[in-house]
C-alpha cells in the first residue's frame, strides 16, 4: 500500500529523543518502593496491634485481620527487596528516561498547580486555566484556539454537572459573584 | 424460561426514551474513551460514574454498562487502523488487524473485529441470562464461612493464576485490603488506622482510588510516549459488512472456541487479556496453515476479539450473582451500586428484579446498537484521533478531578486521587499488578467482615472453613490455586503434564 492512502497523520513535535540519558534505573526504584511499603508495613501493623490485634470475649478485635494483613505485605516487600537486590547485580533496565521525566514532569507539575488552585478560585476557573495554560504552553497550540477549547470544555462540564445532574462542585469568587 | 419471563420483563424496564437515549450516551462516550489513547474501560467508567450519581440506579448501570461496551468495541478502531492496542486485550487484534488494513482491507478487518466482539458478548449474555439466577438461588444458601471461602478463591486465584511476579501480585492485594480497613472498623465501631486525621474517617473511598490508579497515571504514562500517529482512515460498507457475515459460518469452531475460552476467563479471574492471546494462540494451533496467521487472516481478528468480549461480558457474571467482581471494570461496577445503595450479591435478584433484569436487557440492546453504532461511525471516530494529546490530556485530568470530588465533595479526595496516580505511575511501569489492588480495595470489608463473621461462630476455630463439603470444597481449591505455579511444576517434573497432553493429543 503506497503512502498517500495513508490518511490520518498525527506528529508529536515534542516526542522524547531516544537517545535520552536514564535518570534512574529500574531496580533503584523497585528497592525504594520495596522500602517505603515496608516502612508502610510496618507502620500500620504497628498501630493495628495498638487497636488490638488479638482475641476477646466478642470475637477477633478491630486490628486483627489488617495486623495479618501488615504482616503479608511486610514479608512480600522484603521478599521484593531481596528480589531487587539481587537482581540490581545483573543489567536493570531505564525506569525514566530525562527527556520522559521532562515529559511527565510537564503533565504532572500542572496537574498538581490545578489541584492548588482549584482550593481558592474553584473548579471551573481552575479547569479554564489548566486546559487553555496546557494547550498554549505545552502542547504550544495557537492561544485562540485553547482559549476556545478551555472555555467550551468549562462551559459544557458547568453545564453538565452543576446544571443538568445537579452535582456541586467546589466554586470560587467568580462563582460567587454570578450568586452561584 | 422463567429466566426468559424475566428477561422479557427487563426489556420492558429498558425501552423507555430515557433509558434509550442515556444507552446511545453511554455508547457514544464509551467508544470516545475507547479510541483515545491514555483512557480506556475502567477509565471511562470510573471517570464517567459522577454523571450518573443522582440518576435512578438501573438508568444509572444502564449507562455505565453502555459505556463499557462502547469502549470494547472502540479499542478494536486504534488497533487495526493504527496499530495502536487502545488495551492490552487489544494486542493480539494488531497482529492481523493491522496487516489487514495495510493490505488495503480495513473495513473488512473493522467489521471482523467488532462482529466477533459482537458474537463473544452475545455467548457471554446468553450464559449471564441462564447462569446467574442459578448461581445466585444456590448462594442464597451460603453464610459467612462459604462466602469467606469464595473470596479468599477469587483472592488466591490472582496470585496462582496471574502472569506478574507472585510476591508483586501478594503486595498489590495486601495493600489494597489494608487501604479498606482503614477508618471505621464496620463491626466494633472503632477506628483502624487513622492516625488523628479527620479525613481518614471516611476511609479511602476505592472510586477516587480508581481514578487515580486508572485515570492520571496512564495519563502520565501516555505523556511519556512518542504520541505520533500514522494510520489508515477507513469507512465500512454495507458490501463489506454483508460479506464478512456471509462467511461467518466458516469460522464458526474459531467463534465458538472462542466464546468458551473467553466466558471460562471471565468467569474465573483470568481476565480479557488472557483470553485474548489464548483465542489467537489456539486459532493458530487448530489452522491447517497456521502461518497464514500475522499475516492479515481474518481468523486473527476473530478469535482475540470474540474472547476478549466474552471475557469482559461474563465478568460481570460472579458481581452480579455473588458480589464478586471478575474484572477491574466489574469491580468499579460493582462500586457504582454499592453508592447507589444496592448491595450486590444473590440477594440483588431477589429485591431488585427490576435492576437486575434491566440490565441484563440493556446488555442485549447495547450490543446490537452498539455494533450498528461502530459500523456506521468508524470514520468519525478515527478522526477523533487528530486531536492533539495536548489538548486531550487536561480534559481528562479535569475529567478526573471532577469524578473524584463528586463522590464525598471532599477535597482531600482530590488529592487522594493525585497521590493514586502517582502510585499507579510507578506500580506500573515496576510490573506489580493494579487489577488485584482494586479488587481487594472494593471486596477488602466484605471480605473482612465475612472472616469475622465466621470466626466468631466457630469460637476461632479455622475448621469452619472445611465444616462443610461446600465451604471445604472451595477454600481446598482456593489453596491449589495459590500454590498452583508450584503443583504445576511438580506435576511437571514427575512427567505427568506431558502424558496428559501426549494423550489428549492423540485422542
Amino acid at each position: 500500500m503506497s503512502q498517500t492512502d495513508l490518511e490520518i497523520v498525527v506528529d508529536d513535535p515534542t516526542a522524547p529523543e531516544d537517545d535520552s540519558p536514564s535518570v534512574v534505573s529500574s531496580g533503584t526504584v523497585e528497592i525504594f518502593v520495596c522500602l517505603l511499603l515496608l516502612a508502610l508495613a510496618v507502620t500500620l501493623g504497628y498501630d493495628n496491634w495498638r487497636t488490638g490485634a488479638s482475641w476477646d470475649s466478642t470475637g477477633p478485635e478491630p486490628g486483627y485481620f489488617p495486623f495479618y494483613l501488615s504482616v503479608i505485605l511486610g514479608g512480600g516487600s522484603l521478599y521484593g527487596l531481596i528480589v531487587a537486590l539481587l537482581a540490581r547485580r545483573a543489567a536493570s533496565g531505564t525506569f525514566v528516561t530525562r527527556a520522559q521525566a521532562r515529559r511527565v514532569m510537564a503533565v504532572f507539575v500542572p496537574t498538581l498547580l490545578f489541584c492548588l488552585v482549584m482550593q481558592f478560585l474553584g473548579l471551573y476557573v481552575a479547569s479554564f486555566l489548566l486546559i487553555s495554560g496546557f494547550m498554549r504552553f505545552v502542547g504550544k497550540i495557537a492561544l485562540w484556539k485553547s482559549l476556545l477549547t478551555a472555555v467550551v470544555f468549562t462551559a459544557i462540564m458547568f453545564v453538565t454537572f452543576d446544571v443538568a445532574f445537579d452535582v456541586i462542585m467546589p466554586k470560587g469568587p467568580l462563582e460567587a459573584a454570578f450568586g452561584r | 424460561m422463567e429466566a426468559f419471563g424475566l428477561l422479557l420483563h427487563g426489556f420492558a424496564v429498558l425501552l423507555t426514551w430515557k433509558t434509550l437515549v442515556l444507552m446511545m450516551v453511554g455508547l457514544v462516550l464509551g467508544i470516545f474513551v475507547g479510541v483515545l489513547p491514555g483512557l480506556g474501560g475502567p477509565n471511562g467508567v470510573a471517570i464517567l460514574l459522577p454523571l450518573t450519581f443522582t440518576m435512578d440506579p438501573t438508568s444509572a448501570i444502564v449507562m455505565l454498562s453502555c459505556i463499557y461496551w462502547g469502549a470494547l468495541f472502540g479499542g478494536a478502531i486504534t488497533s487495526i487502523l493504527f496499530n495502536i492496542p487502545g488495551e492490552a486485550w487489544s494486542v493480539a487484534t494488531t497482529f492481523d488487524g493491522y496487516p489487514m488494513a495495510q493490505q488495503g482491507r480495513a473495513a473488512e478487518a473493522l467489521t471482523a473485529a467488532f462482529t466477533s466482539s459482537f458474537i463473544g458478548s452475545l455467548v457471554a449474555v446468553l450464559l449471564i441470562t441462564f447462569l446467574a439466577p442459578m448461581i445466585s438461588s444456590f448462594a442464597l444458601k451460603f453464610g459467612p464461612p462459604e462466602f469467606f471461602a469464595v473470596y479468599l478463591l477469587t483472592f488466591c486465584s490472582f496470585v496462582g493464576l496471574g502472569r506478574e511476579a507472585k510476591h508483586k501480585t501478594v503486595i498489590s492485594m495486601s495493600l489494597g485490603l489494608l487501604l479498606a480497613g482503614i477508618g471505621m472498623d464496620t463491626v466494633s465501631g472503632n477506628l483502624r488506622m487513622t492516625f488523628g486525621s479527620p479525613e481518614l474517617l471516611r476511609g479511602i473511598n476505592f472510586l477516587v482510588a480508581v481514578i487515580g490508579l486508572f485515570g492520571i497515571s496512564e495519563i502520565l504514562l501516555t505523556m511519556e510516549e512518542r504520541l505520533a500517529l500514522r494510520g489508515h482512515a477507513a469507512s465500512i460498507s454495507l458490501r463489506v459488512v454483508l460479506g464478512v457475515w456471509k462467511d461467518l459460518p466458516k469460522y464458526w469452531a474459531t467463534l465458538l472456541r472462542s466464546s468458551f475460552i473467553g466466558c471460562w476467563l471471565g468467569i474465573t479471574p483470568g481476565g480479557a487479556i488472557a483470553a485474548s492471546f489464548m483465542g489467537y494462540n489456539l486459532a493458530k494451533r487448530f489452522a491447517k496453515d497456521p502461518e497464514s496467521f500475522g499475516k492479515g487472516r481474518i481468523e486473527g481478528v476473530f478469535a482475540p476479539e470474540t474472547a476478549a468480549h466474552a471475557s469482559g461480558t461474563s465478568a460481570l457474571l460472579p458481581m452480579l450473582a455473588l458480589g464478586i467482581p471478575g474484572s477491574g471494570t466489574a469491580a468499579i461496577l460493582l462500586g457504582g451500586l454499592m453508592v447507589w445503595g444496592l448491595n450486590p450479591g444473590p440477594l440483588l435478584f431477589v429485591e431488585h428484579k427490576d435492576f437486575v433484569w434491566g440490565l441484563i436487557a440493556s446488555m442485549y440492546l447495547g450490543n446490537v446498537v452498539g455494533l450498528v453504532l461502530v459500523l456506521t461511525t468508524v470514520p468519525i471516530f478515527a478522526s477523533i484521533l487528530r486531536v492533539p494529546f495536548a489538548a486531550v490530556a487536561p480534559m481528562i485530568v479535569v475529567s478526573c478531578a471532577i469524578g473524584a470530588y463528586a463522590i464525598q465533595n471532599a477535597m482531600f479526595d482530590i488529592w487522594l486521587m493525585l497521590g493514586f496516580g502517582i502510585v499507579g505511575y510507578v506500580f506500573k511501569k515496576i510490573g506489580i499488578p493494579l487489577a488485584p489492588f482494586t479488587l481487594a480495595l472494593v471486596l477488602g470489608n466484605r471480605a473482612e467482615d465475612a472472616f469475622r463473621l465466621s470466626m466468631i461462630g466457630s469460637g476461632g476455630d479455622l475448621k469452619v472453613f472445611w465444616s462443610n463439603g461446600l465451604v471445604g470444597s472451595i477454600t481446598t481449591l482456593a489453596i491449589v490455586l495459590l500454590f498452583w505455579p508450584v503443583i504445576d511444576g511438580v506435576l511437571s517434573r514427575v512427567g505427568w503434564t506431558q502424558r496428559t497432553r501426549a494423550t489428549s493429543r492423540q485422542a
